[in-house]
């Protein structure tokens, strides 16, 4: 990179932003949420990953005034909670921007295109993994697999779903959050929270979106498609027996019809009939196929 | 012919499929009013029996797991879901807990009555927000409904369920990382044994299992053990969701009996993208040994993906087409496991560093004289010498990479990768314009 954008983790940066301590009134506010966090747990001490997320959901990152925060809650040393702190990815040394964006560059997402998208966005930003853009907007990072190969190249805008990209949607996406414009996940919320409105999610305080988005992506419903299309099924479990064999013994037929006829042969008595014949449909093909 | 067997993702095309409401009307929490009414016992019997096993990699046999908890001492005892899914090229979880978390909370439900269960635990990873937010709400909504909290159905059986999300690292999906990161720690691995199962969260009696595995239960619970063990084959029993990903036409989930072969699948998923071939594939994540299109008819099961020298493992088949660089490969997943080494012990830290350093030569075509043999070695100082299975994991791409395209690393030596493979062939954007 020729012109060195701003590195939030400098000293400069971090004399000017870092949080020592909180007022009183943040204070009171985080230690009500962390009573909440708490009362959850049979040990204390698993209320420090909700926690960190909770102080970055008030300073954008785990500043100093929140390492203490969750050394006094828990009773810990401030090098106790540091040290877990530096361990997980998600946890912020630095103040982070508005958005993470994070592109997967693991193998897969890689090769489909993931290398590609990031250099992209890294020359249109100007920064690189792990930094942010000068106005705070954009904190760009290479991502390791995110659970959505199946919608290969993936990137992650604080931690929401944006499927099958290309370099030149990921770049149109970014531009509309540096213009301050909403993004709207391919999958997930209607739109993209802000990343300390997510990381308060994270800490267990559902923000009541829940219900917005899809079920389930075009990738993820590919197999379900096919099956449905050729009637493909798992054998009938119970409950679809009982209910089959329960619609047989409805009468049925006029008086003297094949309905009444008594059973003769063994052929008349012996399971048959689709639920037998998806049963054996499906089992054992396996072996089947490798014969 | 294999046909597929939406059990699991049977749901996902519903409308507001992750709604409690939607779930009930599919039948839904009946098979919790079955469970209520049996013996615990009989529970883990009818685990036992159906064959069901572990569905997060291993495959360990999911009923033998939870009759391994001593006998009750009046103490707590744990479920905790490892839905931590981060295993390279799986993608499975995620979308099952996004389309339907209620059918996860009913299997944690009657596992954690089989097991004596008061406080159930979901440890997700904290990337996917979405789906953290489906399932705190499907919590919140079979609470309402009586399925969770005291005196569940007036059946005298208590239970609290915690989601509870993880912030980043890999190595969590290791159970024993998984708990001590759930104890608010840094997420190391413990030494085994003793066992989760005597000694796991708080040193508690624990039952750790993968999301696939605990959802698999209600309907096993519902459906009887032989309805489940008529799918699969001899060992490997039931259904699973096989996840394809990469330059085939049609990337997905396709949810089938274990035993259905990687052709008949490829064929489901339209085959290789158009004008292409089959390079090399994993069958279960990048920590399963790679495989080639010699093994296109191999059956999908555990016995047979081990006896071709690789693991069933998460069923996140990556398939990967002629235009790719087999040294691209491993060196990016080498990396990742360098990336996420927790660093607890010397083989695995170092290992994966040394490899990082030798891979990156090879794949810029600055190999070295003994390069390959010298991966090779250090491969072999991590595999079976590492403090978990994520160091035997980073060993396996580079072994079997060398194994079946040992001439690539060669060129490695004098001619960059990108060279040999150009990168932009590989990519494949289903979007608009790049």
């Amino acid at each position: 990179m020729t012109t060195p954008p701003s590195r939030p983790g400098s000293a400069v940066h971090d004399a000017r932003a870092a949080r020592h301590s909180y007022s009183a009134e943040v204070l009171e506010r985080l230690s009500a949420d962390a009573e909440q966090i708490l009362a959850k747990y049979p040990e204390a001490r698993s209320a420090l990953l909700p926690l960190l997320h909770l102080v970055q959901s008030e300073d954008g990152y785990v500043s100093p005034a929140g390492i203490a925060f969750c050394a006094d809650v828990l009773d810990l040393s401030r090098a106790s909670v540091s040290a877990v702190a530096t361990f997980y990815s998600q946890y912020k040394r630095h103040p982070n921007g508005e958005y993470t964006v994070g592109v997967c560059t693991n193998t897969l997402c890689a090769v489909m295109g993931g290398d590609a998208i990031f250099d992209r966005l890294s020359d249109h930003l100007g920064v690189g993994h792990d930094e942010t853009t000068d106005d705070g907007k954009i904190t760009l990072e290479r991502l390791e697999c995110n659970a959505a190969c199946d919608y290969a190249p993936v990137m992650m805008i604080n931690w929401e779903f944006f499927d099958n990209q290309t370099p030149g949607s990921a770049v149109e996406t970014v531009e509309k959050l540096l213009a301050g414009e909403p993004v709207k996940p391919t999958r997930g919320a209607d739109s993209v929270a802000t990343f300390k409105e997510v990381s308060r999610v994270l800490a267990g305080f559902d923000d009541g979106r829940a219900d917005e988005g899809e079920a389930a992506g075009p990738a993820t419903l590919v197999g379900l498609e096919l099956a449905r299309k050729n009637d493909w099924r798992a054998p009938a479990g119970r409950t679809e027996q009982a209910a089959e064999h329960e619609a047989g013994t409805e009468p049925v037929g006029d008086t003297g019809s094949s309905a009444e006829r008594k059973p003769q042969a063994p052929a008349d008595t012996s399971p048959s009939g689709p639920t037998a014949g998806d049963d054996s449909d499906a089992k054992g093909s396996g072996k089947e196929g490798s014969a | 012919m294999t046909t597929l067997t939406p059990v699991l993702s049977d749901l996902w095309d519903a409308p507001r499929s992750w709604k409690l409401e939607a779930y009930q009307d599919a039948g839904g929490y009946q098979a919790l009013r079955t469970a209520l009414s049996m013996e615990t016992a009989d529970l883990v019997t009818m685990v036992k029996d159906s064959g069901l096993r572990g569905r997060g990699g291993a495959g360990f046999p999911t009923g033998l797991k939870w009759s391994f908890l001593p006998p009750p001492d009046g103490g707590p005892r744990y479920l905790v879901v490892n839905a931590d899914e981060s295993e390279p090229g799986t993608c499975k979880d995620v979308p099952l807990m996004m389309a339907n978390p209620h059918v996860l909370l009913e299997g944690v439900i009657i596992t954690s009555m089989a097991i004596g269960c008061h406080r159930a635990f979901i440890y997700i990873r904290g990337e996917v927000v979405h789906v953290y937010r489906r399932l705190l709400a499907a919590v919140e909504e079979a609470r309402a409904a009586g399925f969770l909290g005291e005196n569940i159905l007036g059946s005298g059986y208590d239970l609290e369920v915690v989601v509870h999300a993880g912030a980043g690292a890999y190595i969590c999906g290791e159970e024993t990382a998984l708990l001590d990161s759930l104890e608010g720690r840094r997420g190391q691995p413990r030494l085994k044994p003793p066992f989760p199962a005597v000694a796991g969260l708080y040193s508690r009696p624990t039952v750790v299992n993968n999301v696939e595995t605990i959802a698999s239960v209600p309907l096993i619970v519902a459906n009887g053990a032989d309805w489940f063990n008529h799918m699969g084959t001899e060992r490997s029993k039931g259904h699973g969701l096989f996840s394809l990903s990469g330059h085939v036409a049609k990337p997905g989930q396709y949810e089938a009996p274990l035993g259905i072969t990687f052709r008949e699948l490829l064929d489901m998923a339209g085959g290789i993208r158009d004008g292409h071939r089959l390079k090399f594939w994993t069958p279960g994540g990048s920590s399963t040994p790679i495989l080639t299109d010699e093994h296109l008819d191999l059956v999908l099961d555990y016995e047979s993906v081990g006896a071709a020298g690789s693991m069933l493992g998460t069923r996140a088949l990556q398939v990967f087409d002629e235009t790719t660089s087999v040294v691209r490969c491993v060196s990016r997943w080498n990396d990742f496991y360098q990336h996420e080494s927790c660093g607890k012990c010397t083989p695995c830290r170092e290992g994966t560093y040394w490899m990082k350093e030798i891979l990156h030569r090879l794949e810029a075509g600055k190999g070295t004289e003994g390069d390959i043999d010298l991966l090779l070695d250090v491969a072999d100082n991590i595999d079976g010498r590492s403090f978990c299975a994520l160091g035997d994991a980073s060993a396996q791409p580079v072994k079997s990479g060398i194994a079946y395209f040992r001439e690539e690393f060669e060129q490695g030596l004098h001619t960059p990768a990108w060279e040999l493979f150009p990168y932009e062939a590989n990519a494949l954007y289903s979007g608009v314009a790049s």
